[in-house]
């Protein structure tokens, strides 16, 4: 199994791993069925998968301001949330919801990583050090 | 604070703002004068301001709040135990607020009457059409604040330093030309939407608008602007507050790209929402709040008339306005029809969870994209009042 350290950018702090889910478009949590955890927004990259437990890989928020942490809030108030995210883009609205629902959030990765992380991949995100750990699927 | 010396409450709220300078590296912390809450009655509203609630924080500057819903008005119309779930949610919410000490506004537009800004305020402004308005109308100074960040910022009195708080990142990065027939506020709003979708982030630089938008022509053009992208701000080169020429928008930014808008554009985003084109049993105005010119402007053109038996009507619009109103007489000119007047309340809320069969027709693209209702048609405000009235 290969495994790789790369160094990120603390956006919101904490440790959480899991399985990578790797998203092309940016995600609006709103639009991600609380009980199921799966993403309802038709057409997206994500439809119909759950991001339950997931370290999340994705471009970028999106959507007004008040519905990105009303949907994660949710998320996590049915133990769907998922346990870490990576971007490329940072917006404050997502940093915010993130710091304030505890889940780890890093950016600026060396490498980029929608090259470097596939879905199934099991990746651990150590906000605090600074340090995504990637073992290869 | 950050130790907690001055309670939990304030000590979350400074530790969110500590994350957010740190994640965007600002330099320190600057004071702010002025906050203004998107405050939703939503679950992840609530999560928030009860923390700073229970903790004992209170708002430091003024404060104000957005529309969640007039229980009082809707009781009338509405079993509200039949909603029970988010009912609870956004009365607890509003109770929190309360007890914050925070100004019970409730509406969304309070940079009219509430919470002005000045010109060069640093502020913090959550809010789909507050951000942009006060960044570029009045030149005061905001980020595209949250929920949560704007609170924070109320209770402690600062911000951290960083993005439109800095003078370098207020400078146009799209050149927007305007070739289509901007007549009148709805004009405005499908423009926003087309150009929120077409840019989604960055500062657009509009030129070949003719002549100073109205009010309510700008409060459209913020709001869509901000909910089909995330766009803080904009210049409209010799009106808006921080440009008088097209260099100056850009003061040496080149524009990363050019788009042209023409009558063909609007019509095709008017389409994109609309599902519905027979006849209406609903309609929705004010989303955002209808201020006072808009109030007069409709009760202009209902006078007189009545609503056909089937069809309800319904117009947001805040406390001040809406005092302002009665007293004027628009207020009862619209209600002679059979409309209602209502305050403090937002278009995504569970008291229009009745109207979830019917067909609807709504001037405003922000309430047809949360909209709680079914099939829904698109227009202007006079053809909203034309579909309703008897006589038709």
């Amino acid at each position: 199994m290969i495994q790789m350290n790369v160094k990120c950018h603390k956006l919101a702090k904490g440790f959480g791993e899991g399985e990578a889910l790797v998203s092309k478009d940016p995600i609006c949590f709103y639009l991600v069925e609380p009980k199921t955890s799966n993403v309802r927004e038709k057409g997206h990259h994500l439809e119909g998968k759950s991001v339950a437990g997931k370290v999340l890989v994705f471009p970028s928020g999106k959507a007004s301001s008040a519905v990105q942490m009303d949907g994660l809030v949710k998320l996590l108030l049915n133990k769907n949330a998922p346990s870490a995210m990576i971007v490329t883009d940072v917006e404050p609205v997502l940093v915010g919801s993130a710091v304030l629902t505890k889940i780890p959030l890093v950016d600026r990765l060396e490498r980029n990583p929608f090259e470097t992380i596939s879905s199934g991949d099991f990746v651990k995100v150590d906000a605090d050090n600074g340090l995504v750990t990637i073992a290869k699927k | 604070m950050l130790k907690g010396e001055h309670g939990s409450g304030t000590q979350s709220a400074m530790e969110l703002l500590v994350a957010i300078g740190e994640a965007f590296d600002a330099p320190r912390m600057i004071p702010v004068t002025r906050a203004h809450a998107a405050s939703s009655g939503q679950e992840g509203d609530l999560y928030f301001v009860e923390i700073l609630a229970k903790g004992g924080a209170t708002c430091k500057i003024m404060t104000t709040t957005n529309p969640i819903v007039d229980f009082e008005y809707f009781q009338k119309f509405i079993n509200i135990s039949d909603e029970h779930q988010e009912a609870s949610v956004a009365w607890k919410t509003k109770d929190c607020y309360r007890q914050i000490g925070a100004i019970m506004s409730w509406s969304c537009i309070p940079y009219l009457a509430e919470n002005i800004p000045e010109y060069g305020e640093h502020v913090a402004f959550s809010e789909s059409s507050a951000t942009p308005y006060v960044n570029s109308v009045i030149g005061a100074l905001t980020n595209r604040e949250s929920i949560q960040t704007a609170l924070a910022a109320g209770v402690i009195g600062a911000t951290p330093e960083y993005g439109l708080h800095l003078k370098e990142n207020r400078k146009g990065t799209v050149l927007v030309k305007v070739e289509a027939n901007l007549k009148d506020g709805y004009s405005y709003s499908l423009l926003g939407q087309y150009v929120g979708k077409k840019i989604t982030s960055g500062i657009p630089v509009f030129v070949g608008i003719p002549k100073r938008p109205t009010i309510d022509q700008y409060i459209n053009l913020c709001a869509m602007l901000n909910v089909t992208g995330a766009i803080p701000m904009f210049h409209i080169p010799g009106i808006t507050a921080e440009a008088t020429t097209e260099e100056e928008a850009f003061a040496g930014n080149i524009p990363k790209d050019k788009i042209i808008v023409t009558d063909h554009e609007l019509l095709e985003t008017q389409e994109e929402l609309q599902t519905a084109t027979g006849p209406i049993d609903t309609v929705i105005l004010g989303c955002p709040h209808y201020n006072l010119d808009q109030l007069a402007e409709l009760a202009g053109l209902m006078k007189g008339k009545k609503l056909r038996d089937e069809v309800s009507f319904w117009v947001n619009t805040s406390a001040t306005t809406k005092l302002l109103a009665e007293r004027t007489g628009y207020v009862s000119v619209i209600e002679e029809t059979g409309a209602h007047v209502v305050t403090d309340t937002c278009i995504d809320m569970f008291c229009w969870n009745n109207l979830r069969e019917k067909t609807g027709m709504t001037d405003s693209p922000k309430c047809a994209y949360y909209r709680r209702f079914g099939p829904v048609k698109m227009g202007t405000m006079g053809e909203c009042v034309a579909a309703s009235m008897k006589g038709a």
